[in-house]
């Protein structure tokens, strides 16, 4: 980055890109800071079809909130084999994270079905708007981590991507542990505790 | 087009790209309207985050003065009821969103780097992204006109009022979508500048050293990083509700009509800050130069800053006092509100003092940052009556909120502004403005405003709603109330005001067309961005710049004399400019111009016009996006030392030269 545009080294010694991402990160969290405390404030606002004690699958969706999780480990195991330039190893974790994501979107997909047939619609009532916003919010975040994810493969076969490559894994990496992160704290305030 | 017009020794080579990145060929050139279209260089953007900016300015102005053309005789025929809401709706959506927000962009996009001697930005293509999805989003949001019309929930679109059964048109889905990709833009530059600021110092420049605009943007940028997102939730949830049938602020469902409010204002007052602060940013930088004395208080001037930054988050329920909040919250917010009173009067303090003792000297950029200085602190007075919480339930929705909050935006944000541009124009365009006309310009503009926005007092408190589409001699009142005759005054005013901004203009034009070259440091400045030439080459500095002191330039140019402890000039800046020359970096790698920003940014408005009238056209507009963002991600921002092609030094530069002129 020296003796470029850029000027010099950054002055804080973090990249330009992963300061970015700090930077959007920091901004997420208002978003989903909004998003939930909407969902706080109408859960228990039900004037018809089910309350949310009624369609809950706690077990199934502990499964499937322990699956993202697990895609948190298999992430840091990416991003630690780019640092050894290991672009085989890199691949391989990077393609497991994304299976583990997709796996964690599938089953919200199947609970929003099973929720919808039980007869709570986006329009049934506030709860049901606002939690199809909130959960439906996140799960566009997984299902976009999981392009960049494959991309990245894509782009790492190829080896032909701009920068350094461990720092735009690691960048990537940063997404989706905040993603992950923001799981846990839905999971608990809209599954754990009763309204 | 530069004034130093000597042979320089060693010219630094700029080379071209030649090879293709992502699956398009990457723009190589760099003239004509491509050099614009294409271009990621910051102080392009600059200019054009200005010219826009320009552009809706002068469309809010129209529907401001049909507005007060309306208003200026009892049951005014201008405009029926319905027009007449989507007026006052997009005049101040537009002047806020589209004018003040993205002008003051466009100066931090310029003067920043200058000003802390990077030679761009941290991400120059997600800059440019950021000034298209802007653009595309402000004609998106007008569209609206023509399709039905136009959004009229007022500025702050109160839900539920904003719903479907009293706003039928699609006037509100157009405002809230196009808000969104103007708030996309707005996050983007926040994130861009935010990092440039932290990363791209020059060497030796500390945060405590930084140029005191260059502060204030950058907490208008934390305060952006930090509001977009809550509008933006409050957006989706009104676009939700009234596109896809979501309950929100559905009453009959339980839905609690303050949840809008709370999520409008806690973006909203925030937001105030954003459209102040720059102007406090560039009027700090005006009063200095032209007291010839060094900021006063420059630490306290920061930190005030950023306690603003800071408190404005906790005052947002001062909008909310009418709304029963129950008086706890009243008293709360109350005395936040009045607790950030002082900060605020802190930089007035400072100002004043900066310029006691000093010499100074009346040019337009100064006199409109006194002007700035006299108007605010007229607004910032009535706005501590509103702090009151009683006083202000009288207040509310009449039209001494109006004239409040037109002091503080006109008297405050856009003075400012316009004393940034009399300041700054010589580096930017290389030309002088003409005083005489800024002159002209200056008064007919503080005239104008007091006659417009000071009789809205008077009306306020005689009880006038905003908001209102007539009023009738039946309620016009008697003597020194007469609301017949202040209601003309303010109408005539407005004209005044908008003959002075015609003046503007005229500037401009006059401007143009005169030939003589401006001075390389015209006002015997302080601060780096007026080290190098006006305007600046492509590179910005030949040599990076080593600071050691606040306001590094003044001190290149003055030292202390250590008999009579005065400062006695030692350089001229001409001589700082050769050496600089002299020692010019042999290679400098800009960021090459791309496709992508621009293909990027249009996709938006494609998916939201396709929310609104056919989901297929939205697919149309995700698969732009897509392209455009794997095109973006596969080729580099600045092309590898293997893909240059070795030019003899000196040809370079005199294609980036020739680009200025
Ligand atoms: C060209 C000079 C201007 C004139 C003559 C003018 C006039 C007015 C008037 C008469 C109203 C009240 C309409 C009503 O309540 O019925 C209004 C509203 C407003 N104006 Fe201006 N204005 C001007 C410039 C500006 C600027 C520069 C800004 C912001 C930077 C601004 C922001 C607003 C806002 C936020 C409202 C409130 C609209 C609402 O009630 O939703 N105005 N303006
Ligand atoms: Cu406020």
């Amino acid at each position: 980055m020296t003796d470029t545009a850029q000027g010099h080294a950054s002055s804080t010694g973090i990249s330009n890109v992963k300061l970015g991402m700090w930077a959007f990160l920091g901004s997420e969290c208002l978003l989903f800071g909004g998003l939930i405390s909407t969902y706080m404030l109408y859960r228990g606002r039900v004037t018809g079809g089910p309350r949310p004690s009624q369609i809950f699958d706690i077990p199934f969706t502990s499964v499937s909130s322990f699956v993202l999780l697990m895609s948190s480990l298999t992430m840091v195991l990416a991003v630690s084999a780019a640092h050894k330039d290991d672009d085989r190893k890199t691949n391989l974790w990077l393609t497991v994270t994304a299976l583990l994501g997709a796996t964690f979107v599938g089953g919200q997909v199947y609970e929003f079905t099973a929720f919808y047939k039980e007869g709570l619609g986006f329009s049934t009532s506030l709860f049901g708007s606002s939690f199809y916003t909130l959960t439906g919010f996140h799960g566009v975040h997984v299902t976009v981590g999981i392009i960049m994810l494959m991309s990245l493969v894509g782009i790492l076969k190829r080896s032909s991507v701009p920068g350094k490559k461990a720092e735009v894994v690691e960048m990537i990496g940063l997404y989706w542990h905040f993603v992950d992160i923001v799981w846990i704290i839905i999971f608990t305030l809209v599954y754990l505790i009763p309204v | 087009m530069a004034i130093i017009e000597r042979p320089a020794p060693t010219v630094p080579a700029i080379v071209t790209p030649t090879t293709t990145y992502g699956s398009l060929k990457r723009p190589v050139s760099a003239t004509g309207w491509r050099s614009w279209v294409f271009t990621v260089d910051h102080k392009k953007l600059g200019i054009m985050y200005g010219a826009t900016a320009m552009f809706f300015f002068i469309i809010g102005g129209v529907e401001a003065l049909l507005i007060r053309l309306q208003l200026a005789a009892p049951n005014g025929k201008v405009l029926n009821a319905d027009l007449y809401n989507q007026m006052f709706t997009m005049h101040a959506t537009t002047m806020v969103f589209l004018f003040v927000m993205p002008m003051a962009a466009g100066f931090a996009n310029y003067f920043v780097p200058l000003q802390i001697g990077a030679r761009d930005v941290a991400f120059p293509r997600l800059n440019a992204f950021g000034f298209w999805a802007l653009l595309f989003g402000g004609i998106f949001l007008n569209l609206a006109w023509f399709l039905g019309g136009a959004a009229d929930g007022g500025w702050f679109m109160y839900a539920p009022n904003s719903g479907p059964v009293f706003s039928p048109s699609n006037g509100v889905d157009f405002w809230a979508l196009g808000l969104q990709i103007a708030g996309i833009a707005s996050l983007t530059g926040a994130i861009n500048l935010i990092i440039t600021v932290l990363n791209m110092r020059a060497p030796g420049m500390s945060l405590m050293k930084m140029p005191i605009f260059t502060w204030m943007i950058t907490v208008v940028q934390f305060l952006l990083l930090f509001a977009i997102p809550v509008i933006t939730v409050a957006l989706f949830l009104l676009s939700f509700q009234r596109n896809f049938g979501a309950r929100f602020f559905d009453v009959a469902a339980g839905a609690d009509p303050l949840l809008w409010q709370h999520l409008f204002w806690i973006f909203g007052h925030p937001e105030v800050y954003v459209l102040i602060l720059p102007s406090f940013g560039i009027v700090s930088e005006v009063l200095p130069v032209f007291s010839r004395k060094p900021l006063f208080g420059y630490p306290f001037v920061v930190f005030s800053g950023a306690a603003i930054g800071f408190v404005g988050w906790g005052v947002w329920a001062h909008h909310m006092f009418a709304s029963g909040l129950g008086p706890v919250s009243v008293a709360v917010f109350s005395l936040t509100t009045m607790a950030i009173a002082v900060p605020t009067g802190v930089k007035i303090i400072n100002w004043t003092l900066t310029m006691w003792g000093g010499k100074l000297w009346f040019t337009t950029a100064m006199k409109f940052a006194i002007g700035l200085i006299v108007l605010f602190t007229v607004g910032g007075l009535s706005g501590v009556t509103h702090a009151v919480a009683p006083s202000d339930t009288q207040q509310t929705d009449t039209y001494y909120i109006v004239a409040h909050f037109h002091y503080v935006l006109f008297g405050g944000a856009v003075l400012g502004i316009f004393s940034g541009f009399y300041y700054w124009w010589p580096k930017v365009f290389g030309k002088m403005l003409n005083e005489k006309l800024g002159s002209w310009n200056f008064w007919l503009m503080v005239i104008g405003l007091n006659l417009t926005f000071g009789p809205m007092h008077i009306l306020g408190l005689q009880g006038q709603p905003r908001r209102m589409y007539q009023w009738t001699e039946a309620r016009a009142g008697e003597g020194f109330f007469n609301l017949a005759f202040w209601n003309l005054i303010a109408s005539i005013g407005s004209f005044v005001l908008a003959v002075g901004i015609l003046m503007f203009l005229i500037n401009v034009l006059i401007t143009a067309r005169n030939p003589q070259k401006a001075p390389l440091d015209p006002w015997n400045a302080r601060s780096l961005e007026w080290m190098t030439t006006n305007p600046p080459k492509e590179h910005n500095f030949d040599v990076v710049p080593t600071v050691h002191h606040l306001d590094d330039f003044f001190h290149q140019k003055y030292e202390e004399d250590p008999v009579t402890h005065t400062m006695k000039q030692v350089r001229t800046a001409e001589e700082i400019m050769a050496e600089q020359e002299r020692n010019a970096d042999k290679h400098i790698h800009m960021p090459s111009p791309s496709y992508w920003p621009i293909v990027l940014a249009f996709g938006l408005p494609v998916i939201t016009f396709g929310l609104i009238y056919s989901h297929l056209i939205s697919v149309i507009g995700g698969v732009i996006v897509l392209f455009a963002a794997y095109g973006w991600a596969l080729e580099s921002s600045t092309a590898p030392d293997s893909d240059f092609e070795t030019n003899t030094p000196g040809t370079g530069l005199d294609k980036v030269a020739s680009n200025h002129d």
